[in-house]
């Protein structure tokens, strides 16, 4: 199996602030891997590292092959690879969903406009959008915003997708389109790393969950091992305060 | 009315011209200096943002009746002291001077619009891989446009009135042409009706050209 990802000793730090504290881990080409653990630990740094949205203050970190950690890589090469998708969708707010999606091809010169008008219409099929091609995002529940950005980052044809608590601003009854629509991309054989408050979505589609508290990987496992039988007390103590509610 | 208009329309249709070319130059000009030192600023080049700062604050700290002065009879002394025969007009010193301002107020306008797109939109442009200057061109700069337009009409307007001030430095534009035409006639009160009229026209149609754009541009929002 090829290593998408590969992370050593991975630190960063906001001023004084360690935010985290020295985190190995390997993804392999095609795994599910969902990211859990209490607000405030460093999940979404984690990932924003991934894809130098945060530099990184230590350790290597490598994806497809590239070493990201390196102050001389072309940053803006690799990330045409790696979508992500945000908590708050980040749409353009001044293009329809169409052209949301025909946005990089086009400015990255990766298609021609009608080919990638072409490629956005399938997209917005897959994701059950295609009558909403025409719309503004204002025009779109949440629900539909995020199954917008999650086929725009589709349009650059990543190999690896990140996703920052996708569902989290979401009104309860959008939650289930948007996981729907993960968790196909997920069948398909995407590599794919998930922040995500949504248990029931790990259990059912994570290949692999981590557990992360203070800025270090504290436990993972499978979903069976880390839902059913949770070894460390952290672990134990974060899955019963959310399980209950 | 009608009498002083006959009278002095012609005096007055010349301070027309000069007025109008004046403001739209200087607001050409203005938009260009503006949106370079906003991009110094927001880009936090080393050196040169402090320049933009302190051109900003220059002009926003000291009357334009001032910078006027400065610039038509102070700048062009220092200058002869090099280059004994050199002269500007009162055109040119006026633009430049109306140029400055506009390009410090419109430097703010435009950088507060820019921080006005959320970063969450930046994020997700570079997240796909697009440059920082791209992201700039394609992303913020057109959003940020379009939220600025009525502080930019705004700003025209203010441009448009301050050509008056020029006056001081020789301009002969509307009020300068009226104050030569009163000096004859003595008909303050008719003369300065037709120059405030005449300033209210073009501002109007300011106003109604920014209230056409805006409507134009708010495709994409609500109401
Ligand atoms: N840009 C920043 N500057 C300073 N501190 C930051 C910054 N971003 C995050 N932090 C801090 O880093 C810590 C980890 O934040 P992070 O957003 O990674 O947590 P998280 O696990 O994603 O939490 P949540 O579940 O609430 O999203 C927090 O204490 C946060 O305040
Ligand atoms: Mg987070």
């Amino acid at each position: 199996m090829t290593k998408k990802v590969k992370v050593s000793g991975l630190r960063k730090s906001f001023g004084k602030l360690e935010v985290l504290r020295g985190i190995d881990l390997e993804i392999d080409e095609g795994e599910v891997v969902c990211l859990i653990g209490p607000s405030g630990s460093g999940k979404s740094t984690f990932l924003r590292c991934l894809n130098r949205l945060e530099e990184s203050t230590g350790g290597t970190i490598e994806v497809d092959g590239f070493e990201i950690s390196d102050k001389k890589q072309n940053i803006n090469k690799v990330r045409e690879n790696i979508g992500m998708v945000f908590q708050q969708f980040n749409l353009f707010t001044n293009k329809t969903a169409k052209a949301n999606l025909m946005f990089a091809p086009v400015q990255l010169k990766k298609m021609k406009r009608a080919q990638a008008e072409k490629r956005a219409m399938q997209l917005l099929i897959r994701v059950g959008l295609e009558d909403k091609a025409n719309s503004y995002p204002h025009q779109l529940s949440g629900g539909q915003q995020q199954r917008v950005a999650i086929a725009r980052a589709l349009a650059m044809n990543p190999d690896i997708m990140l996703f920052d608590e996708p569902t989290s601003a979401l009104d309860p009854e959008m939650v289930g389109e948007v996981l729907q629509v993960m968790k196909e991309l997920a069948m398909d054989g995407m590599t794919m790393v998930v922040v995500t408050h949504e248990m029931g979505f790990a259990r059912d589609v994570a290949d692999r969950v981590l557990f992360m508290s203070d800025g270090l990987l504290v436990e993972q496992g499978t979903p069976d091992e880390i839902f059913s039988a949770p070894k460390e007390q952290r672990t134990k103590d974060f899955l019963s305060s959310v399980l209950k509610v | 009315m009608i009498e002083t208009f006959n009278e002095a329309h012609s005096l007055l249709l010349q301070g027309i011209q000069v007025t109008v070319k004046a403001a739209l130059l200087s607001i050409v000009i203005g938009i260009f200096v503006g949106l370079v030192s906003c991009l110094i600023t927001v880009a936090r080049i080393p050196v040169l943002k402090w320049l933009a700062a302190a051109y900003v604050w220059v002009v926003r700290g000291t009357p334009m009746l001032v910078q006027a002065l400065f610039i038509y009879f102070g700048c062009p002394d220092v200058i002869r002291t090099v280059l004994p025969s050199f002269t500007v007009t009162p055109f040119i010193a006026g633009v430049i001077t109306l140029s400055l301002n506009a390009g410090a107020y419109l430097s703010e306008i435009f950088r507060s619009g820019i921080q006005a797109v959320n970063t969450g939109q930046i994020e997700a442009s570079r997240s796909l891989g697009l440059s920082a200057f791209t992201t700039m061109r394609k992303v913020v700069l057109p959003q940020a446009f379009k939220i600025t337009v009525p502080s930019l009409v705004n700003q025209f307007i203010i441009t448009v009135k301050d050509t008056s001030i020029l006056t001081v430095i020789g301009l002969k534009e509307i009020v300068n042409m009226a104050r030569q035409h009163v000096s004859i006639k003595y008909d303050y009160f008719e003369t300065f009706i037709w120059v405030g009229a005449f300033y209210l026209v073009v501002i109007s149609a300011l106003m109604v050209l920014s209230k056409f754009v805006e409507k134009k541009l708010n495709y994409d929002k609500k109401g």
